[in-house]
């Protein structure tokens, strides 16, 4: 098992340069300038030369991004043209923040759907059924960005309920566990949710009624074993499904929060890439873009090593 | 000496959203302490939902049964759910067609024995480990010790159908109910598996019932043969009687095809024609379609189990008539 992992980190490593070569290559294939962006449209020509020459951007693309591999190896990933800060700052507080987000919402919806499908899939009247292929339905068909300004405008407009946007008091200076941190979660946490409750909840369903139809369940039965120690073997069975779509569903929270960071201004990755891009800052760009996709290789590595280790037939060595 | 278990006037009806499948209409038969019952029949005859009743194994909420299932005198239809999950797998246990899928894939096969042990036993974990290896032993697995720590896909369909064995005798049962235990073998492994059935009713005094299409494993098997057709038992005998004169005439069909040519493996399908709808209570002899002896009064209603001899039950109006 341990060495299935490490081998598997060993092949991370070819993998990650295609990644680092694909994401400078997006980045750099955009069109517009970086520099124009921060410059005002009548700055005398000198200046411009001087900025390109000191973030690099007039050497040939090659050479720009072997030496920004080469910084980036370093763990230094520049400078953010926007701002000045490292990228490497704004990119880790960024990230802790959307993984916070992340998390809430996985946890609400992972749960949440656990608990729906089972149900469903055990229901015995076609109502409970019937109902919870709704909630999926609506789950993942509404738009979420739609969703989240519905419930800004009910729970923050209307009602005055919850903040409607950043991820604290005015004055805070990063997620603390406390009630006011809390409160700032709440609308952003459930409308990131509904896409990742909707999938899961069918595929929980879809898993254990196929697991129940399956002779094993009946056997159980007919050798005593009541509902609940029948429910934990059924729920061992859809494990691994189940963790496959999870690990898929987790890395698109992380990755696809554009839209809600924006819309709730929480200062995640979403809301960093979406400023970095209308302000054409390439190195921001590349750095949140490069930490996304290894935060999706480790999340794949996970999900597969954890598969293995819940289904024996899964043969990888 | 009473039965063991007395099954009287057996109906089983599944309600399902788009029909209704009368799959057992009247079965009755007895199955006593250290007898091996074989019941016989075409696929689809109600042979597996007659076994499975005995443990009301059938989807609760869209099914309706009456009648009577008694083991040791004791109902069994309108037993409590808890007095029931006690009495499967304890008394009463069950072999399935495929020990492949009988298992559950993501539990090594000493857990599961354990499992059934501990349930039924209140042993501990590693005394229950300790009687799962002694049963391996007894059905005979090769390195019990290590097949313990197997996985259901580890081992081959034999060595499986030994281990579905040893856990359905791991609480001592007085009753084992084999549902075709050695269709999905091949040949010789399902002899092999077969002995060893034949060999541990013996040793254990075990009450056997074994539900199959195979006329040669029957008649190997089993002390008495009941043949199904329908949802009926058309014919109840011992093996001798059966074999040397089967007086039903679709019993006649199954044995007479099995004369020629070898009788283990025969299928049943040496007789024209195909079974019936189960959608509708019969109101005539099922089998009368397909008879040739079939006469007016076959299908004006239908006929009742008639004795025709020492315990020999048959379901024909020409029950009496000469072979
Ligand atoms: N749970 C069920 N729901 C509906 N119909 C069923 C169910 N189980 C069995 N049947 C039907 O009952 C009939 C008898 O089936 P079965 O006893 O499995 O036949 P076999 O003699 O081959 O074992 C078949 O027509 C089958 O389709
Ligand atoms: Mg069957």
């Amino acid at each position: 098992m341990l060495l299935y992992a490490l081998r598997r980190l060993i092949y991370l490593v070819p993998v990650a340069f295609g990644v680092s070569l694909l994401v400078f290559a997006l980045v750099h294939l955009a069109p517009g300038d970086p520099i124009s962006a921060i410059v005002p449209p009548d700055a005398p020509q000198e200046v411009v030369d001087k900025l390109k020459e000191y973030y690099g951007f007039d050497k040939p693309l090659p050479v720009q991004y072997l030496r920004w591999l080469a910084v980036t190896l370093t763990g230094d990933f520049g400078t953010s043209i926007g701002t000045g800060r490292p990228v490497a700052t704004e990119v880790a507080s960024a990230f802790g923040n959307t993984i916070i987000l992340a998390i809430s919402a996985t946890t609400l919806a992972f749960s949440l759907a656990i608990f729906l499908g089972t149900a469903a899939a055990y229901a015995k009247t076609r109502i409970v059924d019937r109902l919870v292929t709704l909630i999926s339905l609506v789950g993942v068909s509404v738009p979420h960005f739609w969703l989240a300004i519905v419930l800004v405008i009910i729970f923050s407009v209307e009602l005055g309920m919850l903040p409607p946007m950043g991820l604290g008091p005015e004055n805070a200076t990063g997620w603390r566990l406390d009630w006011p941190h809390i409160q700032h979660m709440i609308l952003p946490t459930i409308a990131l949710s509904v896409i990742p409750l909707g999938v899961m909840t069918r595929t929980v369903r879809a898993t254990i009624k196929d697991i129940l139809n399956a002779e094993f369940v009946t056997a159980l039965q007919a050798k005593g074993m009541n509902d609940r120690q029948i429910l934990f073997h059924v729920l061992k069975n859809a494990a691994p499904t189940c963790l496959a779509v999870m690990g898929l569903q987790a890395g698109n929270l992380i990755g696809g929060s554009i839209l809600i960071e924006t819309v709730f201004a929480w200062p995640g990755t979403g809301f960093l890439l979406n400023s970095a891009i209308f302000r054409r800052d390439l190195p921001i760009l590349q750095g949140t873009t490069l930490v996304l996709a290894f935060f999706f290789m480790m999340l794949n590595l996970t999900v597969d090593v954890i598969q293995t280790m819940v289904d024996p037939r899964i043969k990888r060595g | 000496m009473s039965a063991l278990l007395e099954v009287r006037d057996l109906d089983v009806t599944f309600m399902t959203p788009d029909r209704t499948v009368h799959a057992v209409n009247g079965v009755s038969f007895d199955v006593k302490r250290g007898e091996t019952l074989g019941i016989l029949g075409e696929s689809g005859s109600g042979k597996s939902v007659t076994l499975r009743s005995i443990l009301r194994l059938h989807p609760e909420h869209r099914t309706r049964w009456s009648g009577s299932i008694k083991l040791e005198g004791v109902e069994i239809l309108t037993m409590d759910r808890r007095t029931l999950n006690d009495l499967r797998g304890q008394k009463i246990a069950m072999i399935f067609q495929e020990p492949a899928t009988a298992f559950d894939p993501v539990f090594t096969i000493g857990h599961q024995i354990a499992e059934t042990v501990r349930r039924h036993t209140g042993k501990s974990e590693s005394d229950a480990l300790k009687r799962a290896r002694e049963l391996l032993e007894m059905v005979r697995i090769p390195s019990p010790a290590q097949r313990l720590k197997a996985y259901p896909h580890e081992m081959s369909g034999g060595m499986r159908q030994r281990a579905m064995i040893a856990l359905a005798l791991s609480c001592n049962p007085s009753l084992l109910l084999a549902d075709e235990p050695t269709t999905a073998l091949d040949a010789t492994v399902q002899i092999q598996v077969l002995l060893l059935i034949r060999e541990l009713q013996r040793e254990l005094d075990l009450g056997v019932i074994f539900v199959t299409h195979d006329i040669g494993v029957a008649v190997e098997v089993s002390d008495r043969i009941g043949v199904m057709y329908a949802g009926k038992l058309v014919e109840l005998a011992s093996v001798e009687q059966m074999v040397d004169a089967p007086r039903h005439p679709y019993s006649r069909g199954l044995l007479a095809s099995t004369v020629q040519g070898s009788m283990r493996g025969q299928r049943l399908e040496a007789i024209p024609g195909a079974p019936p709808d189960l959608g509708e209570v019969p109101t005539a002899c099922s089998f009368a379609p397909r008879c040739k002896f079939a006469e007016p009064q076959c299908v004006s209603a239908p006929p009742t189990l008639g004795s025709v001899g020492d315990s020999h039950l048959v379901r024909c109006v020409r029950a009496e008539a000469p072979a």
